[in-house]
């Protein structure tokens, strides 16, 4: 008996260590993606003078080098800030923006020892809202740092930062729902395995394919809920300075490092709805079945190991289009983006539910 | 002209043409954003393409272990040409100083031994932080004693006064290579020499 709990304790921690060491890796990691994409993308070298013994390895060392100017540098709380808030504010962003990664399914199941363990940190049958719920909170973190600050400018940061998260997470919940009608669950890993079917045998029903529009009204909603450009005025690094313009040391890197965090949560999100989360084509329990009727049998470890692969090609590849759209767009005014977000995102994503409903009536009449 | 008629205004209303609106295809973003995207994710795999291939898909260049050729012709840091004993040939005639029209150059002249000569600096310093690399020295220099060929580009020091370059470090100097890049080391920045 205690035996089996010590196994399900283990399971569960190896789930959630795996998910947390993945997230938090590739976000770190992300901050080397984003000088060198953007360096190759504008004919540059990017940053590579960050050495150890010389070895540069294409300034992977950068990651590194950040960190330890961080920390050192001075962790200055200005004088007038409400000092409780102020402290909580980047661990409210940091922690929300982790939490999010946690019911994203990177595999189908394992099974273990006579156990089947599904792929994903925590099994939750409202998967879909946790994440929205968890993406949502973040945002707290972002108006306490606004407030606590004691600046005025600071404090436009945050209300700014509220609006845009406002405005886009009602497009987020508007334009998943059309994924959710079509695959009939709000089960992250439900989505995942309905997925899994084929037209015909031979073209595999992703999100992509069977919601088109919502796939690119989730993306830009996505993105304007990271913060990032072209949705960045809340922070406005370079002019208008943003929520965080107060922050110094560590506590500014947990702002940065929530909105790389959020970066992997929005590509996760968008492989586990749109693109087929762990799927890979034709790639069944039992191994290959290619549309010529030709089977390739497979053992259940190497399925299992090939759709993580698969997850994590596709949540990299997301990232690295992600990080395409923040160095190529430039930022959006305010007004622009509640335009966006109001009068653009959320009337068509109503329409595509609309439209779903209307087509999901017809086909299983 | 009536006298009734009202007197022309003292200033003309121009009329003001607005910007037109942007078509359709730019209002609607997708499309335009889509073709941005792909203008950079071209420049992204071709790069990345280049690189694979072991060539460099960057335009820049990699200073300081990488430099870019300079202009035959460019104006750098100035050098005093020396005769075959190595003294300068300058002859103290005062025609740079007085035709620098920033006031960088200070000579003080000194009788040569040689009656031929007549004279020679016995100071020649040069003020960089003064200079404007206009190459007027160099034009009127009777003698062909100063020249602004050394390619020193990258010269610096820790005050005003560590700029002011005296007769021996100008004289030390040599011409830049045929690729226009400097064959010795920029003067050294000597530290305290100012007060600042």
């Amino acid at each position: 008996m205690s035996g089996a709990l010590a196994a399900d304790l283990g399971i569960a921690f190896a789930r959630v260590a795996f998910v947390m060491g993945f997230v938090l890796n590739l976000g770190g990691l992300l901050t080397w993606v984003e000088r060198k994409q953007s360096a190759v993308m504008q004919d540059r070298v990017g940053a590579n003078r960050a050495s150890i013994l010389g070895l540069r390895l294409f300034g992977l060392f950068h990651p590194l080098a950040d960190a330890v100017k961080m920390l050192t540098k001075e962790d200055f709380v200005p004088a007038r800030a409400d000092r409780a808030l102020f402290l909580a504010a980047p661990i409210v962003s940091v922690v929300f923006a982790l939490a999010g990664f946690a019911t994203i399914p990177f595999g189908d199941v394992l099974r273990v020892g006579g156990r089947e363990v599904s792929l994903q940190a925590v099994p939750l049958n409202a998967g879909v809202l946790y994440v929205f719920a968890m993406l949502s909170m973040g945002v707290y973190g972002v108006m306490l740092a606004g407030w606590a600050s004691a600046n005025n400018y600071a404090l436009l940061g945050g209300q700014r930062a509220a609006a845009l998260m406002i405005s886009a997470e009602i497009a987020i919940g508007a334009s998943i729902m059309g994924v959710c009608m079509v695959y009939g669950s709000l089960d992250l890993q439900a989505i995942a395995r309905a997925q899994g079917a084929h037209w015909g045998g031979v073209v595999p029903q992703w999100g992509i394919l069977s919601q088109p529009l919502g796939f690119i009204l989730f993306l830009a909603a996505g993105i304007a809920s990271t913060k990032r450009t072209p949705f960045d005025f809340p922070e406005g690094e370079s002019e208008i300075i943003g929520y965080f313009v107060e922050y110094s040391g560590m506590k500014f890197g947990m702002f940065m490092m929530a909105d790389f965090l959020e970066t992997v949560v929005i590509a996760g999100m968008t492989t586990a709805l749109f693109l087929g989360a762990w799927q890979v084509p034709w790639l069944f329990r039992d191994g290959f079945h290619l549309p010529g009727g030709l089977a390739i049998a497979l053992p259940q470890g190497v399925v299992a190991l090939l759709q993580v692969g698969a997850f994590i090609l596709k949540v990299v590849a997301m990232c690295w289009l992600l990080m395409l759209i923040r160095w190529t767009l430039p930022r959006f005014r305010y007004d622009q983006a509640m335009r966006l977000g109001w009068l653009g995102l959320l009337p068509l994503a109503i329409l595509n539910i609309v439209v779903t409903a209307a087509v999901l009536l017809l086909v299983t009449r | 002209m009536s006298p009734t008629a009202p007197a022309p205004a003292p200033f003309k209303v121009l009329p003001v043409r607005r910007q037109t609106p942007a078509p359709p295809r730019q209002r609607f973003y997708l499309a335009e954003i889509l073709a941005g995207l792909g203008v950079t994710a071209a420049h992204f795999f071709r790069n990345m393409g280049r690189w694979l291939g072991g060539r460099k898909g960057a335009v820049t260049y990699q200073w300081p272990e990488e430099r870019r050729p300079l202009a035959p012709r460019l104006r750098s840091l100035h050098r005093l040409v020396r005769r075959d004993d190595g003294s300068p040939r300058c002859v103290a005639c005062m025609m740079c100083e007085t035709v620098c029209p920033a006031h960088c150059i200070y000579i003080v002249a000194a009788e040569h031994p040689n009656p031929d000569i007549e004279k020679y600096p016995e100071r020649f310093d040069i003020d960089l932080g003064k200079c404007v690399f206009c190459g007027f020295c160099v034009e009127a220099c009777p003698e062909d004693a100063i020249r602004m060929d050394t390619g020193i580009l990258e010269f610096s020091a820790y005050s005003r006064e560590g700029l002011v370059y005296p007769k021996e470090v100008l004289l030390a100097l040599e011409p830049a290579g045929p690729d226009g890049l400097p064959t010795v080391a920029p003067p050294p920045a000597l530290v305290g020499r100012g007060r600042d």
